[in-house]
């Protein structure tokens, strides 16, 4: 038996050794600085504020009962309302883009995405502040609008919901231009050949059977910039001038103005459980498009 | 009709790259210009660029950066790299992929209270090592990605050759693996030092009152008084941040695959 045994455990740790050795290293990383961490934030929201701004560890319910408050449901429709709208827009200006692309010579694919993804890896903050200097009522856009004589007086561009959706596209178009891309390269010119072949127009095409395919390139590049812009605070901050108030600004509020940790976590709660209903829906259109390609009724 | 289209195609990804390209384009222009204004040119001038370099605080934020971003790019190249290898090679599984993942996928906000929460209860006091801890938990997920990318031309049959020739798995990581991946986990340390010196957010809230870093700077810059001074800023940052990426993405793209193949018979 023992004799049995020996070579067995030595096996089991040759496949244990290496594993743990590559793997143990991130994953207790990861553990400890992110999944702890979140739990902590899950637990603070059951709690309530103490007087100075600390936690007490008694449980309740309250500040979720606060977070169905007019107001708070009211900041959380506008964050939905304007990533979704970014989300779109962000769409519209991506899926021609990735079309060029991926019809463009091999020679120029690569040049091309790099350009796109570039202005992505710049800082956040400088980009942003980009917008301001643009959209200004003294900045370039309304000097050349007015200088075109379109508008009389400037446009108020800046400080409003129209400055921070502007914001969220520009900072996040590059994620929705990738995926897309990636999914029309994997699905190839022949599809689109035997539709035409087949006599459908070009918009047929497109609409039958192009979109169809790379639906879930579609979605994954819709879940890059809606799950960023709904948390975001910096996009709103900075060009919503306090009139385009966001989940992610009250966040912060609560975190290092207000010190209501627990209703804090509460909101962020409600971004988490937004995160994962978008994902539930990117599986769900994933599978589908799958059982369409294997040929299975949808 | 196929014409027509693709011309429409051809003029839309070139209002897309104006659009991309013009707000960059803005601010480098601005930070050469002598008045200082957004709206009237008053020649060029490097005074912007003077004045940054006599910009004590802003300094010392720059030094943070770089000290955080150290430390970062070096623990989360070194756990990034094993953790891809250990994904590609031993626990198959695309559910622990996804989850292990989530870091960067969920917002960045809730990172950032969470670890907050989290160094709040430990009495943790913040400052740059807090920034730190924070920065590596998602730079390791990137690395890993960049690094898997690598792997999957590697070809393992030299990896057994050197087992056969008497290398033990330690000398056979450091002289064949290693080597033959070197470019990608080069490439993962770019982007994660990109991440970390352009990270706002976490290290915002992550951050004691001397631990400053240069987005953190930026950002008061920026919300109390725009000032000439930014644009000189934001020139270098987008100029050495896009340096960084092209160099990245170069190492990334394996030409020929030379170094990773092993050639059998022919």
């Amino acid at each position: 038996m023992s004799t049995a045994t020996a070579p067995a455990r030595r096996v089991r740790s040759r496949v244990w050794g290496p594993r743990i050795a590559l793997l143990g290293p991130g994953t207790a990383w990861w553990l400890v600085f992110f999944l702890v961490p979140v739990g902590v934030l899950i637990a603070y929201s059951f709690f309530s504020r103490g007087p100075y701004g600390g936690v007490i560890y008694e449980p309740t319910l309250k500040n979720y009962a606060r977070a169905l408050d007019p107001l708070y449901v009211g900041v959380l429709w506008t964050s939905v309302r304007v990533a979704t709208i970014a989300t779109a827009a962000a769409l519209l200006l991506a899926y021609p883009a990735a079309l060029f692309i991926a019809r463009a010579s091999p020679r120029w694919r690569v040049p091309l995405l790099v350009l796109v993804i570039l202005p992505f890896w710049t800082s956040f903050l400088i980009r942003t502040y980009a917008w301001i200097v643009l959209l200004n009522p003294a900045g370039l856009i309304n000097r050349l609008l007015r200088g075109l004589g379109l508008v009389d007086e400037s446009l108020p561009l800046l400080y409003n919901e129209f400055a921070v959706t502007l914001g969220l596209v520009y900072a996040y178009l590059p994620l929705m231009v990738l995926p897309i891309y990636a999914s029309l390269e994997r699905l190839g010119p022949q599809a689109a050949e035997a539709s035409a072949d087949l006599y459908a127009s070009p918009a047929q095409t497109l609409r039958k059977v192009t979109i169809p395919l790379t639906l879930p390139g579609i979605v994954a590049g819709c879940i890059f910039v809606f799950v960023p812009s709904l948390g975001n605070f910096i996009v709103p901050d900075l060009l919503g001038g306090g009139r385009t108030v966001m989940v992610g600004n009250v966040i912060q509020q609560q975190f290092l103005q207000a010190r209501d940790w627990p209703f804090g976590a509460v909101l962020a709660m409600s971004v988490i459980v937004l995160m994962f209903v978008v994902l539930v829906v990117q599986a769900q259109v994933l599978r589908r498009t799958q059982e369409v390609e294997h040929g299975r009724p949808a | 009709m196929a014409a027509r289209r693709s011309r429409y195609l051809r003029a839309h990804m070139g209002l897309l790259f104006a659009f991309l390209y013009l707000p960059i384009v803005v601010l480098v222009a601005l930070s050469f210009n002598a008045s200082g204004l957004p709206t009237a040119w008053g020649g060029f001038s490097l005074q912007w660029y003077r004045d940054l370099v006599g910009n004590d605080e802003l300094l010392e934020a720059i030094r943070n950066s770089l000290i955080v971003a150290g430390f970062v790019t070096a623990i989360a190249t070194v756990l990034g790299t094993l953790l891809a290898i250990g994904l590609q090679r031993t626990v198959r599984s695309r559910v622990l992929d996804s989850v292990l993942f989530l870091p960067a996928v969920i917002p960045d906000i809730v990172l950032a209270i969470g670890l907050l929460s989290f160094f709040n209860l430990l009495r943790f006091t913040l400052g740059l090592h807090t920034i730190v801890i924070a920065h590596v938990v998602f730079d390791m997920i990137f690395v890993a990605a960049i690094v898997r990318t690598r792997l999957a031309y590697f070809d393992r049959r030299i990896e057994e050759a050197a087992a056969d020739l008497g290398a033990n798995p330690v000398t056979t990581f450091l002289l064949v693996t290693l080597p033959a991946i070197l470019p990608g986990v080069i490439a993962g340390a770019l982007v994660a030092f990109t991440l970390s010196i352009d990270e706002f957010v976490i290290a915002f809230f992550n951050s004691g009152p001397t631990s400053v870093t240069f987005p953190i700077r930026v950002y008061a810059m920026i919300r109390f008084g725009v000032t000439p001074v930014i644009n000189a800023v934001a020139a270098i940052v987008m100029v050495l941040s896009l340096a960084t990426i092209l160099i990245a993405l170069t190492l990334t793209r394996p030409k020929g695959e030379r170094s990773a193949r092993l050639e059998v018979g022919a």
